[in-house]
């Protein structure tokens, strides 16, 4: 699914987190949000997710204006800095709450839910996990429950808010792939955000850098490494 | 002289032994004087002239109308302030607005006003002397002396306990595990069910446990709003204490008893839940 934005404002109060930004994401790429705190990175990639609704301007999915959509009609599997993983249900009833939430008419049988978590916990390399609750897991643990968890829902596009800010260096290198190899294998549309260019520079096949609300600069790793638009983006990425 | 004392051993924060056996002494003595010795009284002041005289006070016409309101007014009371406690909590910890902090300001207000205060307030208010209370009584309704008066008193002096139980486990929490509800696709009532409460049951089951003792054993605001009328709208504190100051002393102990045991079940409710649950309370606590 290609995702268009167009024009995006978003204000807290008089505060303003978003100017206007336009933004356009192919079908299928691995997109980065890079910026410092405070750059409105997240609060567009929760306006995409429809956590956060804007002041002005309009979200396109495939085209179609996405705007005003319910958080549940949206169908983003969102994965949130801390995981926010049920922390009163075993890791395989954290998988299965999506599919449970399902309106009746869609909602799989018993067994087709047994089987689909088997296979994302399997997906993760974390067949064995399934009855544990989540502050029994380690912090990478945590983090591909909580991808399962959003990949659960067959979602439209994956959303990811610093997935990886919270794991030692070690943890992270790994992840890090493994989340290449999932985009690879399921071919969605997405989106993370991040304030570490490495990681940005490294995984992403688009590098959008933001700072104080807008969009710096748009484009590969290696153009941006080799023509910064501005002195920010030379200085942020120059680590 | 050094001044390694070899007794420094074990953990910095271990007191040194006279300083333990002191405070474990002295809070043991506190408990067993003011806790344990009056509760004891009661008991053995109720069963002075035996079992049987005990009962029989019990069943006295009035002893009984009083129990009968005072678990009717608990059974009303309860539900209606565990929701309200639950509302307001919810409002504070998830929403951001303005005159946030009035508000919990507001939501203590019972706690500091005295109990007599609140009972004054809503006999001046729905009372003979107010133009309130005339239009009510021309409509043939009433509420100071009856069973409303003594509902909306016991309302408003057990307030603040589901709300302040909640409150701070409901900021802890923060509401990103209801935002990851809802992009998994779960509608607002489904994520209230499925993740709200199960997330703050034992701070709402321990609201609920402190605001019905004390619905069942408030007597300031109820003795001024009820008139204290026997058979009618006394309740039982109020009634243990008419039995005491009519030298009734059995009967006043007796019903002081079932009080009493009233608030040690709650407690032992209490315990035994946690100590059922006591693996998955574990397990689920915050990381």
């Amino acid at each position: 699914m290609n995702i268009d934005i167009e024009d995006l404002a978003k204000e807290f109060g008089p505060e303003r987190a978003l100017h206007p930004v336009s933004l356009s994401i192919p079908s299928g790429a691995l997109i980065a949000l890079l910026g410092p705190s405070g750059s409105g990175k997240t609060t567009l990639l929760r306006i995409l997710a429809g956590l956060e609704f804007p002041t002005s301007g309009c979200v396109r999915f495939d085209g179609a204006d996405a705007t005003g959509l319910s958080i549940q009609a949206r169908r983003a599997g969102f994965v949130f800095q801390n995981y926010a993983l049920f922390r009163h249900m075993t890791v395989f009833e954290n998988v299965a709450y999506g599919l449970r939430a399902k309106p009746r008419r869609e909602r799989p049988t018993r067994a087709e839910i047994d089987r689909r978590v088997t296979r994302l916990l399997e997906m993760i390399q974390l067949p064995e996990i399934g009855s544990r609750y989540p502050n029994q897991l380690s912090g990478g643990q945590r983090q591909r429950v909580a991808l399962a968890r959003a990949l659960a829902i067959e979602p439209r596009m994956l959303l990811l808010d610093e997935p990886f800010g919270a794991l030692d260096a070690r943890v992270r290198k790994d992840l890090r792939q493994s989340l290449r190899d999932i985009h690879d294998r399921t071919g969605l549309t997405t989106v993370f955000v991040t304030h570490d260019q490495e990681e940005a520079m490294e995984l992403a096949d688009l590098v959008v850098i933001m700072s104080m609300g807008r969009i710096e600069q748009i484009g590969k790793p290696a153009d941006i490494r080799a023509r910064p638009v501005s002195d920010f983006v030379r200085a942020f990425t120059a680590a | 002289m050094s001044d390694f004392t070899p007794a420094q051993t074990g953990r910095a924060t271990a007191e040194p032994r006279p300083v333990r056996y002191l405070l474990i002494g002295g809070t043991t003595v506190f408990v067993a004087l003011f806790l344990f010795a009056p509760l004891l009284t009661v008991f053995t002041e109720a069963l002075a002239d035996g079992w049987r005289s005990a009962l029989a006070a019990l069943s006295l016409p009035d002893a009984r109308a009083a129990a009968r309101m005072t678990l009717s007014i608990a059974a009303i009371a309860v539900p209606l302030n565990a929701i309200f406690g639950l509302a307001a909590a919810w409002a504070i910890a998830k929403f951001d607005f303005s005159g946030k902090a009035f508000l919990i300001t507001l939501i203590d207000l019972p706690f500091s006003v005295s109990p007599v205060v609140a009972g004054l307030m809503l006999v001046l208010l729905f009372g003979a002397n107010s133009s309130l209370g005339v239009w009510l009584m021309a409509n043939d309704m009433r509420v100071v002396f009856a069973f409303p008066g003594i509902l909306l008193a016991t309302l408003f002096v057990t307030f603040p306990f589901v709300a302040r139980e909640l409150i701070p486990v409901m900021i802890e929490q923060g509401r990103t595990e209801e935002e990851a509800a809802l992009t998994l696709g779960a509608s607002g009532w489904r994520t209230f069910l499925t993740v709200t409460l199960p997330n703050i049951r034992w701070a709402l089951l321990y609201g609920v446990l402190l605001c019905n003792a004390r619905a069942m054993g408030e007597f300031g605001a109820v003795a001024i709003v009820s008139g204290k009328i026997r058979g009618k709208t006394a309740t039982m504190p109020t009634m243990v204490e008419m039995f005491y100051n009519e030298y009734l002393s059995v009967a006043a102990f007796s019903l002081a008893a079932v009080l009493a045991m009233l608030a040690l079940l709650t407690l032992l409710l209490k315990t035994l839940l946690e100590w059922r649950h006591a693996d998955l309370l574990a397990a689920t606590r915050l990381h």
